[in-house]
């Protein structure tokens, strides 16, 4: 197939679209120019149509000539008779046609080739009543638009012509320093992360290795928030983190069980008489401090780096953990401890976020508004529970009304999340 | 069937009788349109039919998913040519799909006198926002969804169509299906108005007294888990997919602002809303809603559905009320009660449909009808005695329904009933008399039924034709916020 052909929504899935669609993603990451990508565009709106919404924020994103990429903005306004566009050419580049339907009827718009059959890109379905974007990236060129009021076969055909103005799509200079400063400030909170998990481990082990359970036990949820803080860097590592956190539940048949929820079992066990050998107890122990100064010595190693894109991912991937474990208390289900591991998770994604934030600051302001208020709303439901300092109540303190109200504000800041990583690496 | 018979045009009271067949605004039954408006009519370029009350349920153009496959598949076919291979374009062959997509515009919203579809996905939502203004961008996004949803479209960026770096828009369980009748109803709870005593948006003085809490009827075993919502979506299609993939995008677009209280899937619709449908089986068996206030009877919806500017709340106008009670059978127990016990609890034939004292599905009841015995044909405690809209000044409610099952209880009995939706005028007048005397004396409602869910909604009126919608656009509720 033409590997120009647009890849717009509505679309299905067919097996032939495969490749395509791996070619765009391709392209999209890297920011080439090829092709026909329709994304969400960062634009200046109210902090409130920027939240979660995806219609919203389509809708809008006509207004997006000043947008960090700088992508052309053309408007076409359809009727039911006609259909006018309110320019005919734009610099190569990515533009976005954004279409409103006056009309009454149901509205196609396409953007083809010189040819003039050749689908560049396509929106279809634009019904009564509504605006949508299609964003499509334009070599220089001319392009012909078709654009039919009634999809009745009878559309009106116009001349567009993607003119040789010097865009560039790339990260500016000045976005690229801002990555790098991101990176290298996350990178710092994830290496003392590590430090202090590593030197809190050993104390916690050493108790636990000695018997001293009393105070192995006081030891555990707050030595277990660093490791909560990061995990997506430590899960990036692929050994460490079934070492160091397999739950009971996760174990395969013949799987040795090490690690943190072991010693959990041992130290808040379900009934009297669970018991383990000095050894293992020392084994135990011994694991633990030797993964956890593993990690730190992967992540101080001068030649590790965290990419920015993988800053925002693990910021999500934090609140997915909250969201599916620890929200229902399988995590901790021997210590009770989860709301320490909500508090490490909500830290090591605001952590990520902090980071990124002055990017996403000036390339959506409305997504940065929106996760400083999401951000703080969690944080003031977890602190009606608890504080890392004082200590949090046991996940069994609960009422279902405080684990629906959590979840709620977990899932209001999960979604804006969501968007993160595009908003920052775009 | 907690009122195959209740709130209908059964005519014939025992003090008043109309003649069969005539239902008492004098319009005949026999299925014909009262002012021989279309009730299908598929204009194939979308536009309304004007001046039926069906206008906002009319089948417009035909669009779906599965046409934009086939464009897909057409490659580089060039617009207005038929694709080539799978399916049709949407665009040259409408009618093909014609009957599939209903138009979202209209004076009342869709999903009300719509001919009923075969499936239901419903959930009611608790703002979670104090604000008055997410409040309108929410319901601000909604109706652009839906109006989208409803051509069988996905929404913004689509499923596939988006960043890598993105989640997509649209979650995308739907492609490659059509619209299936889709449709998309808006409802406003109490707690849009006021909760726990507070005023959250301004809008207390606007509560329509239409949706005063239900009292507490007899044998009522409500579990909060389906209790209540101070919004509500009912999305209706004919495949459950569709319906689905409806409620779980609009879901995703409120997070931060409403957040799922509960929700049911319901399916084989235990209603018949036009003419055209012919009367279903409810999960006892039963035919249901054999006198169902139906889109043909324009007098009588004007009269008992869509609420009028003088009904209390002027911003309701045009809209209506929605009544929605989770109704469990104790399937068991019905099962293995002898066919004449069945027949006269209901009061009706289990087969024909027809009531005790005779004739077939469609013939008045007869209370007096004695039977060789001497014995009153049709029990004084049947469902068709209690429910009978004569006992009520003839009030009529326009039933929407579905069956339910959520699988087996813990106790290995089959989970299952009706999903008992109405729309009316005043619940006050249509529907809390009626199912108070049905639950102190309805056999088949005390033996045999036990509401486990219920809640109560204003519906409001529809997005006016022309109406540009997005942002700063016209939204579902817009005259509540004026």
């Amino acid at each position: 197939m033409d590997t120009r052909h647009g890849w717009v929504a509505p679309r299905a899935l067919a097996p032939r679209h495969s490749a395509a669609i791996e070619r765009r993603r391709f392209r999209a990451v890297g920011l080439e120019r090829a092709g026909a990508v329709e994304r969400r565009r960062p634009t200046a709106m109210g902090a409130r149509a920027a939240t979660l919404a995806t219609i919203a924020a389509l809708a809008l994103a006509g207004c997006t000539s000043n947008s960090t990429n700088g992508a052309a903005s053309i408007a076409v306004a359809i009727a039911d008779d006609t259909c006018t566009l309110s320019a005919a050419q734009a610099p190569a580049g990515h533009a976005v046609f954004t279409l409103k339907n006056t009309g009454s009827k149901v509205a196609e718009f396409y953007v083809y080739a010189a040819d003039g059959t050749t689908i560049i890109a396509e929106l279809e379905n634009v019904g009564p009543g509504i605006t949508r974007d299609l964003v499509v990236a334009l070599d220089e060129g001319t392009y012909v638009t078709s654009c039919d009021p009634g999809m009745d076969g009878s559309p009106i055909r116009s001349d567009f012509v993607a003119t040789a103005a010097g865009r560039t799509e790339s990260p500016s200079a000045e976005r690229q320093a801002a990555l790098d400063a991101a990176s290298t400030q996350f990178l710092a909170f994830v290496r003392a992360e590590a430090n202090s998990l590593a030197t809190k481990t050993k104390a916690f082990a050493d108790a636990f290795a000695a018997g001293d359970d009393a105070t192995a036990r006081s030891l555990y949820a707050d030595t277990r928030v660093h490791w909560e803080r990061l995990e997506p860097v430590a899960e990036s590592f692929g050994d460490l983190d079934p070492s160091l956190d397999l739950r009971e539940a996760d174990l395969g048949p013949q799987e040795l069980w090490m690690g943190w929820h072991r010693a959990e079992k041992v130290l808040w066990p379900p009934t009297d008489g669970y018991a383990i050998t000095e050894a293992d107890r020392a084994s135990i122990a011994a694991q633990l401090v030797a993964d956890t100064l593993d990690l730190k010595s992967r992540v101080t190693d001068p030649a590790f780096t965290i990419a920015p894109f993988a800053i925002g991912n693990g910021a999500k991937e934090l609140l997915d953990e909250l969201a599916t474990s620890k929200i229902t208390g399988e995590e901790e289900v021997w210590s009770g401890t989860d709301l320490w591991d909500m508090q490490g998770n909500v830290d090591g994604a605001y952590a990520a976020y902090e980071s990124l934030r002055p990017i996403v600051a000036a390339s959506d302001p409305a997504l940065a508004t929106e996760l400083d208020q999401r951000f703080g709303d969690v944080n003031a439901i977890l602190a009606t529970h608890g504080s890392l300092a004082k200590g949090f109540v046991p996940y069994s303190a609960l009422t279902h009304a405080d684990v629906l109200e959590l979840s709620r504000a977990v899932e209001a800041l999960s979604e804006p999340l969501s968007r993160l990583t595009a908003a920052a690496v775009l | 069937m907690t009122d195959p018979d209740g709130a209908t045009a059964d005519g014939a009271l025992p003090g008043g009788a109309l003649p069969d067949g005539m239902l008492p605004d004098g319009s005949p039954v026999d299925g014909s349109p009262v002012d021989g408006s279309p009730v299908d009519g598929s204009p194939v370029d979308g536009s309304p039919v004007d001046g039926s009350t069906v206008d906002d349920a009319t089948r417009a153009h035909g669009f779906s998913r599965r046409a934009m496959l086939g464009a897909a598949a057409a490659g580089a076919a060039a617009a207005g040519a038929a694709g080539a291979g799978g399916f049709k374009v949407g665009r040259a062959t409408a009618p093909i799909l014609g009957d599939m997509a209903f138009g979202f515009h209209g004076d009342h919203q869709s999903g009300i006198v719509t001919e009923q579809q075969d499936r239901l996905h419903f959930a009611t939502f608790d703002l979670t926002t104090d604000s008055r203004d997410r409040v309108i961008a929410l319901l601000r996004r909604w109706t652009q969804a839906a109006a989208t949803l409803m051509t069988g479209s996905e929404i913004g960026a689509g499923a596939v169509g988006g960043s890598p770096l993105l989640p997509p828009d649209d979650t995308g369980e739907a492609l490659g299906l059509p619209a299936a009748g889709l449709t998309i109803t808006f409802g406003f709870g109490r707690g849009m108005f006021t909760k726990d005593g507070k005023d959250r948006f301004g809008l207390a003085g606007l509560m329509p007294e239409q949706i005063q809490d239900l009292p507490h009827f007899s044998g009522d075993a409500i579990d909060p888990a389906f209790e209540g919502g101070d919004l509500c979506i009912q999305a209706c299609s004919h495949d459950p997919l569709v319906a689905i993939h409806a409620i779980r995008n609009l879901a995703r677009l409120a997070a931060g602002d409403a957040s799922v209280r509960w929700a049911q899937l319901g399916f084989g619709r235990t209603s018949s809303t036009t003419r055209a449908q012919s009367t279903s089986r409810n999960l006892m068996g039963f035919k249901d809603g054999t006198r169902n206030l139906r889109a043909e009877d324009t007098t009588l919806v004007t009269k008992w559905l869509w609420a009028g500017p003088t009904d209390g709340q002027e911003w309701m106008t045009g809209g209506t009320y929605m009544v929605v009670r989770k109704i469990r059978i104790h399937a068991e127990v019905w099962d293995r009660t002898s066919l004449g016990e069945q027949e006269a609890a209901v009061g009706r034939s289990k087969g024909s449909g027809a009531p005790l004292s005779g004739g077939n599905e469609t013939t008045q009841p007869n209370f007096q009808a004695r039977g060789a015995s001497g014995s009153l044909m049709i029990p004084t405690d049947a469902h068709v005695t209690i429910a009978h809209p004569n006992r009520w000044d003839g009030a009529m409610m326009l039933r929407r329904g579905y069956n339910y099952t959520d699988g087996a209880d813990t106790l290995g009995k089959l989970d299952a009933g009706l999903f008992f939706i109405a729309f009316v005028r005043d619940p006050r007048a249509q529907y809390v008399p009626i199912q108070e005397e049905m639950s102190r004396s309805d056999r088949m409602t005390t033996e045999y039924l036990k509401t486990v869910g219920s809640a109560l909604f204003a519906v409001p009126p529809g997005i006016p034709h022309g109406a540009t919608l997005g942002d700063g656009g016209a939204f579902v509720g817009q005259s509540l916020f004026a």
